[in-house]
């Protein structure tokens, strides 16, 4: 405001006036002094390198890493795959935990913010000691607690039985996986991708209204995949952990280190979310309460209709922010071994001492995931600000 | 017809009414916060019985079954802690406290150390107090971390050389976390001053990529950064401790957030200030210096004091690149075979200190945030 305000008055004071030449010696000055310490570091840099014998370029991508890579998604031999597609590995890991922890904080988060503002006085005080105790406790200490706490549970055969197939031991978290033939999760992402752009397509073409979205959207993500288990015969089965000699066989398997990772970031963030969304709600005017009430509404459709729109606007610029910090704190991953970005490419710096490369790799990835995620809440948020008409 | 006199017509009011039973007392409060609907009675019931369990596991664990004291005098015996019914095994902070807090710092010196953490604990309690911002604060702080420096290092005044590979624990924590916030609040002035820089484009591109580079990657690449690409900066001979390195990654790493939030203050401040100084004749400096920049720093306060509270938390980064600071010093306590195992005991006692640190910075921050709300 203030700085719209003084441009304004800029151009109405001084029209196009060239600067005075002090101004522009000083200018020259920086310049001059930025360059001169860019130059000395570049040559005291490359000298450094020859005398390491350090080639500089990113060639090293592919040549062959040694190190097996304890969590991935994609096949990796030790020895024979490259630098690159590790590090392509550990760009979709940290991908993975990121995505896993920003569901899970913002249900978890959102839960506890609501329980703070519950009348129930146990609930909100329950509530407001879980956020001071995880948000005043380093999120690294959270995460090598938890690491060595999973580290220390009983081997396989005596594995903490959760319920529903789920199995906790010291060799991680065992779930039960769905099986599917490979047509039905085609089927399946076609229609996932199916509702996401065809509702805004048939709105602005003036077809629908939008209370039949919903209907649409849920025909669209079940019917494909129904139709392709009919077509192909292929009934999907439940694959249960089992034990088998020392270990479980079946399932799906989530390592220590990815466990760990997921519980202590979910724990701390969840904090911080479950008080950006209680922020939200009391930044809401008790008059709008008031009002909804007047109006005869219930206490759900007054949070539904009423509350949290206007909520949203404010929860969602700082829930933004929230989600990229959980982006880089992913990046504590290499504290407990779990094979993120940064992780791999910190093994590829002590091997092949190509520190700026490594740093330049880092920095692209993150820049990478925070336009993706800030686009997607910018998008968000234009959805959910006011329309003034 | 009389004319009341001013004594009739003074209003007496009627005696307050006692509040209706049932609206006070116990029961009345049971009933409103824990009763208030059946919905709100089945949580309380549901609450109860969980807490009580994990309450009850937990003192099981944390008292009634815990193990305080281990026979042995040089090297314990931590068999009796293996047991399989045996809780919290807290004779391990008893023989490893000092090394969690101080680390290997040698033993019969440790009092400096502590000393040290005295001194800044004392230093941040003088520097709560609104009353006490001024002059005389600064000289404090000054001879505060000059008495700090002498103490760990030593060398002087008959002290004992220590050199900085052996510091270690909560002081190496609190001198990384508070040198850093100290020595980064100048740098992030000029940059944020540089981003609004109306007359320089160079400064205002050179600030603007700065901050935007930083705060884009995680603070351990800004670590790895200074461990391992830092000394190829340097010209053969020089050569700079790891310490050091570390804190010039984090004071480099607070700069850029601490910019970021004094450029909102600088741009929350009205414009007619800016003019009215300009108006006076002061310079540009005098202008930031006497009439901006306070009234921008104030507007900025708490959220200052929830990055401090961020940057205490995040020093413990460190660890990863091999500073034996707090949280490193915890983890290496259980490190030897006879130890290993109580991670959870040593982890507890790491995040206490944490937490008694950073719960009182928020708490502080909270109340400024109502001061200052009130002052204005």
């Amino acid at each position: 405001m203030a700085g719209a305000a003084q441009a304004q008055i800029d151009d109405i004071e001084k029209p196009r006036r060239l600067p005075p030449l002090r101004v522009l010696a000083v200018q020259a000055l920086i310049v001059a002094a930025i360059a001169g310490i860019a130059w000395f570091l570049i040559a005291t840099t490359l000298s450094n390198l020859n005398a390491r014998g350090i080639t500089t370029g990113f060639a090293f991508l592919r040549t062959p890493l040694a190190q097996p890579i304890n969590h991935s998604w994609l096949t990796f031999t030790p020895g024979v795959d490259t630098y690159g597609r590790a590090l392509f590995i550990g760009f979709l890991n940290t991908l993975t935990v990121s995505a896993v922890v920003i569901v899970l904080s913002t249900i978890l988060g959102t839960a506890i913010g609501l329980s703070r503002l519950s009348g129930n006085w146990l609930l909100s005080r329950t509530a407001g000691a879980y956020v001071e105790a995880t948000r005043n406790v380093p999120v690294l200490v959270q995460l090598v607690f938890w690491y060595q706490l999973l580290l220390q549970l009983p081997p396989p055969r005596g594995a903490l039985d959760l319920g529903a197939g789920v199995f906790v031991s010291n060799r991680g978290i065992r779930v039960p996986t769905v099986l599917l033939d490979g047509h039905v999760w085609l089927a399946l992402a076609a229609g996932i991708a199916a509702a996401i752009v065809l509702p805004p397509l048939l709105r602005r073409a003036g077809l629908s209204r939008s209370g039949g979205m919903w209907t649409l959207r849920l025909l669209l993500v079940v019917v494909p995949p129904l139709a392709a288990i009919w077509l192909t015969g292929a009934a999907p089965a439940l694959d249960w952990p089992h034990l088998q000699g020392l270990n479980f066989r079946g399932g799906a398997a989530l390592t220590p280190e990815l466990s760990a990772l997921v519980i202590g970031l979910t724990a701390y963030t969840s904090a911080f979310i479950a008080e950006i969304v209680r922020a939200g709600i009391q930044g809401v005017p008790v008059g709008q309460w008031d009002a909804a009430r007047s109006l005869g509404l219930h206490r759900g459709t007054t949070v539904r209709k009423v509350v949290m729109p206007q909520a949203l606007r404010i929860i969602v610029p700082p829930l933004a922010s929230e989600y990229l910090g959980v982006t880089k704190n992913s990046s504590l991953a290499v504290a407990v071994g779990y094979p993120d970005i940064v992780a791999l490419v910190n093994v590829a710096i002590s091997d092949t001492g190509q520190a700026i490369e490594g740093i330049v790799i880092i920095m692209l990835a993150f820049l990478t995931i925070s336009l993706a995620v800030s686009a997607f809440m910018n998008w968000y948020n234009r959805r959910v600000a006011l329309v003034s008409r | 017809m009389t004319i009341p006199t001013p004594a009739e017509l003074t209003f007496v009011p009627l005696p307050a009414e006692p509040a209706p039973r049932g609206a006070r007392g116990p029961v009345a409060w049971l009933r409103r916060n824990l009763f208030g609907s059946w919905f709100s009675g089945i949580v309380t019931v549901l609450m109860v019985l969980a807490l009580g369990r994990a309450a009850a596991a937990f003192l099981d664990w944390a008292v009634v079954d815990a193990i305080w004291t281990l026979p042995g005098n040089a090297i314990a015996d931590t068999q009796a802690c293996r047991a399989p019914e045996v809780g919290a095994c807290w004779a391990l902070i008893r023989e490893k406290y000092r090394f969690i807090l101080f680390g290997i710092y040698p033993y019969a010196e440790q009092w400096r150390p502590a000393l040290c953490v005295a001194i800044f604990v004392g230093i941040y309690l003088a520097s709560a107090n609104r009353r006490w911002w001024d002059r005389r604060l600064l000289a404090a702080w000054v001879a505060a971390l000059v008495a700090i420096g002498v103490l760990m290092h030593g060398g002087v005044l008959g002290l004992r050389t220590v050199p900085e590979d052996q510091w270690g624990g909560l002081p190496v924590t609190l001198i990384l976390s508070t040198c850093g916030i100290v020595m980064a609040f100048p740098l992030a002035i000029v940059v944020a001053l540089g981003r609004i820089s109306r007359t320089s484009p160079v400064l205002r591109l050179v600030s603007t990529l700065y901050v935007e580079i930083i705060r884009g990657i995680p603070l351990i690449s800004v670590l790895f950064m200074a461990s391992v690409m830092f000394p190829l900066f340097l010209p053969e001979g020089v050569t700079v401790s790891k310490l050091l390195r570390a804190q010039i990654g984090i004071v480099l790493f607070i700069a850029a957030y601490l910019a970021e939030t004094i450029r909102g203050g600088l741009q929350a401040v009205d414009a007619g200030q800016s003019e009215a100084a300009h108006a006076l004749g002061l310079s540009y400096w005098q202008k930031m210096a006497l009439v901006v920049l306070p009234q921008a720093l104030t507007l900025v306060l708490p959220p200052i004091v929830s990055l401090c509270i961020a940057f205490f938390k995040a020093t413990s980064l460190v660890t990863i690149i091999g500073i034996f600071d707090l949280l490193n010093a915890g983890q290496r306590s259980v490190g030897e075979p006879a130890w290993q195992g109580f991670g959870t005991e040593a982890y507890l006692f790491v995040a206490l200190i944490y937490f008694c640190f950073c719960f009182s910075m928020s708490r502080y921050g909270l109340s400024l945030e109502r001061r200052l709300k009130r002052s204005r």
